[in-house]
């Protein structure tokens, strides 16, 4: 099985976090869940493996109270 | 009521056997029950079968009936009615707002005598049913016999039964619950019947139009005309389509049924130009569940009696006809002495396996229709947008996945394989797949030619590739009593006595090389298959598929 890797791979995290903020600017609540929703499935349709989809869920469910 | 059809009137006729004994009886006069009743009585066993009722199914039932369905009903004459009635459709399309954002074929193969799908009004297979079972002569159709009490006891069935004139009494070797969705023979054995409500509401309105649809199942998400929710639009016979409206939890039930109400629904829909005319209109909610077992003790539960899924996909109806298919020739082959009870434990888990099937792609179906909060939703909008665009999203969208014929992959009865290299084909617990066959030089089909009366052995090869043995002692056929093995010969070379599998399409199916034997069940599931015949072998898979294990094999000789 392949295990979701939570090691630090992005070679420019600051410039991911601006562009999935910039993203959502001047959306609606209800315009940013949809578009997390498309985000999340076209994501996830990329890694195209449910199991590794299960672990990402399970280690976000995790990482906040 | 309907103004295309004419319900039959059939007579009541007042009982003249009050306290008497029948080996079998079934309660409940629909899909499950008459297709049960047919299959005994074509095997040779006499049915009592009363019904509440004096006709056939009132209000909006079964409409779409898939291949393994049609196939059953071949085996029990009706396939040519069933097809000559019935709206052929392979098509979906499905909108959202109003745009077209996926279409799929549902006719994944051709060389295959019955389509993926036929579309039929339930009444119309409902009355066929009931000829037939009368045509057989050894169905005891009982109308307007309502059954008020039932005493499972061990070994039999005490029933009270309410008629016009008053009450009398049975008693029942087995009973058959077969009395739908809301059966009094659950609620009276007090059986939990577990599951989930899906919190909405759906209009389903018939109506009757000239329409310029072609045959196809339409299904729209948030369109124009009903914003909010989803419409699916189906045809029927007779120019009667059906249409479902999602109308939400919230909704008047009363109201919504107000003609002019449905009327207007209906214009907003097809536009201002297109005239119809309302044949029937109800409401309902529905649930996702099921018995925990389906055998208690000498009654057994068939159809909606012992599972209910939502309507999106089909599986409600063809689920019941299945059940009957895999219960008729086991409840003979006990009834007779020919197998263990045990047998019937098998329909238990059989078809519990299949419901939990049909449970689970029903459940995801509605779901998905139905939201269950505001993230769902969003995920829901998500994929419908994305499909619009996205060949990845479009297998995401599920407007109802359609029914299949349940592969029995974990039953009791199945040999497995013992090595073999199996490519594929057909394992252990899956329905026979039809072929096209040339038999005698006229273009037939393979299931045309599994036996009516027990199992069926597919011999693969030309004559002088199958071994001698299997040519002269079909599996020791002597020995076999009311259950014997036939062979069917399927050869990719012409000769006497031999289904010609000239398009190679059977041995494709079957994954089958030369010598390749697949032993299957009355019920057309594979009991078991072996790359080359071996008459040991096969009796003893036969054996097994009997339920004959362990000291049964001393009692029962076959």
């Amino acid at each position: 099985m392949t295990r979701l890797d939570l090691s630090p791979r992005l070679s420019d995290p600051d410039g991911l976090f601006e562009v999935l903020v910039e993203a959502h600017g001047g959306l609606a609540p209800e315009a940013s869940r949809r578009l997390d929703a498309r985000l999340v499935l076209l994501l996830a349709n990329h890694i195209g493996d449910v199991e590794v989809v299960k672990q990402a869920i399970s280690a976000a469910m995790a990482a906040a109270p | 009521m309907p103004g295309t059809y004419a319900y039959p009137r059939y007579s009541y006729v007042p009982p003249d056997d009050d306290g008497a004994r029948h080996p079998v009886v079934v309660a409940g006069g629909g899909l499950a029950g008459l297709t049960v009743a047919l299959d005994l009585a074509l095997r040779g066993q006499r049915v009592v079968l009363l019904d509440d009722d004096d006709t056939v199914s009132l209000g909006p039932r079964a409409i779409s009936f898939a291949k393994r369905t049609l196939e059953i009903y071949a085996r029990l004459g009706l396939g040519p009615l069933l097809l000559g009635k019935g709206v052929t459709w392979t098509v979906s399309r499905v909108f959202f707002g109003d745009r077209l954002i996926t279409e799929f074929d549902q006719m994944e193969e051709p060389g295959h005598q019955y389509p993926a799908f036929i579309n039929l009004q339930q009444y119309y297979l409902e009355r066929w049913l009931v000829e037939a079972c009368q045509a057989t002569g050894l169905v005891d159709l009982r109308w307007r016999n309502r059954v008020v009490a039932v005493g499972n006891r061990p070994g039999e069935v005490a029933l009270t039964i309410e008629v016009p004139d008053g009450c009398y009494r049975l008693t029942a070797d087995w009973l058959l619950a077969c009395d739908g969705a809301n059966s009094f023979v659950r609620e009276s054995l007090d059986l939990p019947f577990v599951g989930r409500v899906f919190h909405d509401r759906f209009l389903i309105v018939d109506v009757v139009m000239q329409a310029g649809f072609p045959a196809e199942r339409r299904f729209w998400f948030d369109p124009p005309f009903h914003r909010g929710g989803s419409v699916l639009l189906h045809c029927q016979a007779d120019n009667v389509w059906r249409i479902d409206f999602q109308l939400g939890w919230d909704c008047d039930p009363e109201a919504e049924k107000d003609p002019d109400r449905v009327c207007a629904r209906v214009r907003a829909m097809l536009g201002p130009d297109i005239p119809f005319e309302l044949e029937q209109v109800s409401l309902y909610t529905f649930h996702c569940r099921r018995l925990e077992k389906f055998r208690h003790g000498r009654t057994l539960f068939l159809g909606d009696a012992a599972h209910q899924v939502s309507p999106f996909g089909a599986r409600g109806g063809n689920a019941g006809v299945q059940d009957a298919d895999n219960l008729a020739w086991k409840l003979l082959a006990v009834l007779r002495g020919d197998a263990p009870e045990a047998l019937l434990d098998s329909y238990d888990e059989e078809r519990a396996a299949a419901a939990d099937e049909n449970i689970l792609a029903s459940t995801r179906s509605a779901d998905f229709i139905t939201p269950r909060n505001e993230a769902a939703r969003a995920y829901r909008d998500a994929v419908l947008d994305l499909a619009a665009r996205h060949a990845f999203a479009r297998p995401l969208v599920n407007s109802g996945r359609l029914s299949r014929p349940a592969v029995l992959r974990a039953s009791r009865l199945n040999t497995p394989d013992a090595g073999g290299a199996w490519a594929g084909g057909l394992p252990p617990g899956a329905p026979a797949a039809d072929a096209p066959v040339l038999c005698d030089g006229r273009e037939d089909w393979l299931l045309r030619h599994l036996a009516a009366d027990g199992f069926s052995l597919l011999l693969f090869g030309a004559p002088d590739e199958v071994p001698a043995a299997a040519l002269t002692a079909p599996a020791g056929r002597a020995r076999q009593g009311a259950w014997p093995v036939r062979s069917v010969f399927v050869s990719p070379a012409e000769a006497d006595g031999v289904l010609w599998d000239r398009d190679g399409l059977a041995a494709a199916r079957y994954d089958a090389q030369p010598g390749t034997a697949v032993l299957l069940r009355p019920d057309q599931h594979v009991a078991a298959r072996w790359r080359g015949f071996d008459q040991v072998a096969v009796a003893a898979a036969r054996r097994r598929a009997l339920g004959i294990v362990g000291e049964e094999r001393e009692r029962i000789p076959a």
